[in-house]
C-alpha cells in the first residue's frame, strides 16, 4: 500500500498480468464455425435475448485474424477437418476452442465412417458443452469458463 | 403374381413386354407401385424406350442396394415418374459381385450423373460411358466402398487423413 499512498488519489497498482488478462477476457471475439443445426444456437447466443455482448464477445468475426475463441458447433466430417484446422492455423495466438454439441465434443450420434469422432482428435479444445443441441445459456457458461482460463494465465509475466 | 394395373401403366407393361420380352426378368407389386427386374445389358434401351415412347422424363432416383446374396449381389434401383401421367415405375437391375458393370443412362436423363457417381462411391458399381466417373462424397484416394455390408460401421481407421496438429513449417 505504500506506493499507493504516496501517488494520492486517482491510481491504483495491479499487475500487468492482471490487467492484460482483464482486458482479454472481456473480449474474446468468437470465429463461428458452423457446420450444422448448432449453429442456430450459437446464433441465439449471439443476439438480442440471450446477448453474449455482456460478456464482451458480440462481435462474431468471420475472419479468423480478428478473432479469438473458436466455436467448433456441429458434427464435424472428415474432409471439413482440414478446412477447419487451416482457419484455426491462421488464428493469431493467444486463442481459444470451444466444442460445443455432442458431435462436435465425441461425434455424438453420428457414429459412422464419415465423421470424426470429436474435433479433439486435430483441435486442442479448451471447454466442452454437452447437449444436442445445448441451450444458449449452456454455450454463455463455456465462455464463461473460457473467461475463468483467460484471467488466470500468465499472458505477460514468465512463471519463474 | 397377378398384377393389378391402373389403366395409365398397363400400355406402359405391355408395351415392355413386347418390346423386350425376353430381358424381363420378374414383375411384381408391392406397397402400392409396379417393379420391373431387366437384365443389365438392356438398361439404357429400356430406359431410352420408357423416356420416349412413355414419357418417364423425370428420374427421380437413381440408388444401390447390397444384397449380400453370394450370386448376383449388387442392385442398381431406378425410380422413374412420368408427370404426363402421373404415375412410377422402379426398374431393377442386379449385377455380380466380382465386377459390377452397367451401363450409364446420363445419355437419356442427365440428372442420373451424380446418382450414379453416388452409386460408384458407395457400391463400387461402374458405370460404361459415365462422362465423369469420380467419387462424389469420399476423398478421391479413399480404397473403400463404405455402403458394402462388410464395411465396418465406424470406417477403417487411419484410412482417412485427419490434419496435422502442428502447423506448416513453410
Amino acid at each position: 500500500m505504500g506506493i499507493e499512498s504516496a501517488l494520492g488519489e486517482g491510481y491504483l497498482t495491479t499487475r500487468i498480468d492482471t490487467l492484460v488478462n482483464w482486458a482479454r477476457s472481456n473480449a474474446a471475439w468468437p470465429m463461428p464455425m458452423g457446420l450444422a443445426c448448432c449453429a442456430i444456437e450459437m446464433m441465439a447466443f449471439a443476439g438480442p435475448k440471450y446477448d453474449v455482448s455482456r460478456f464482451g464477445s458480440e462481435v462474431f468475426r468471420f475472419s479468423p485474424r480478428q478473432s479469438d475463441v473458436m466455436i467448433v458447433a456441429g458434427w464435424c466430417s472428415y474432409k471439413m477437418s482440414h478446412a477447419i484446422r487451416r482457419i484455426w492455423d491462421q488464428m493469431p495466438d493467444p486463442k481459444w476452442c470451444i466444442a460445443m454439441g455432442a458431435c462436435a465434443s465425441t461425434g455424438g450420434m453420428h457414429r459412422c465412417y464419415g465423421v470424426v469422432q470429436g474435433v479433439d482428435n486435430f483441435l486442442p479444445v479448451d471447454a466442452y458443452i454437452s447437449g444436442c443441441p445445448p441451450r444458449p445459456d449452456a454455450v454463455i457458461h463455456a465462455l464463461m469458463d473460457i473467461q475463468e482460463k483467460i484471467r488466470n494465465d500468465h499472458s505477460v509475466m514468465l512463471d519463474t | 403374381m397377378k398384377l393389378n394395373l391402373t389403366p395409365e401403366l398397363k400400355p406402359v407393361i405391355d408395351g415392355l413386354a413386347e418390346t423386350f420380352g425376353d430381358q424381363l426378368v420378374d414383375i411384381w407389386q408391392s406397397t402400392g407401385h409396379t417393379f420391373v427386374r431387366i437384365v443389365p445389358d438392356s438398361i439404357t434401351s429400356v430406359c431410352r424406350y420408357l423416356h420416349d415412347e412413355h414419357r418417364f422424363i423425370y428420374l427421380s432416383d437413381l440408388f444401390g442396394a447390397d444384397r449380400f446374396t453370394t450370386e448376383e449381389r449388387f442392385e442398381v434401383i431406378y425410380n422413374l415418374l412420368s408427370l404426363r401421367d402421373r404415375h412410377r415405375l422402379f426398374i431393377k437391375t442386379w449385377l455380380e459381385e466380382e465386377n459390377p458393370v452397367v451401363d450409364s443412362v446420363v445419355e437419356v436423363w442427365p440428372a442420373a450423373n451424380w446418382f450414379e457417381r453416388e452409386v460408384f462411391d458407395m457400391f463400387g458399381v461402374r458405370f460404361n460411358n459415365h462422362p465423369d466417373l469420380r467419387r462424389i462424397y469420399m476423398p478421391e484416394d479413399y480404397e473403400y466402398y463404405p455402403l458394402r455390408k462388410e464395411f465396418p460401421l465406424l470406417g477403417v481407421p487411419g484410412s482417412i487423413d485427419l490434419p496435422g496438429t502442428t502447423p506448416d513449417m513453410e
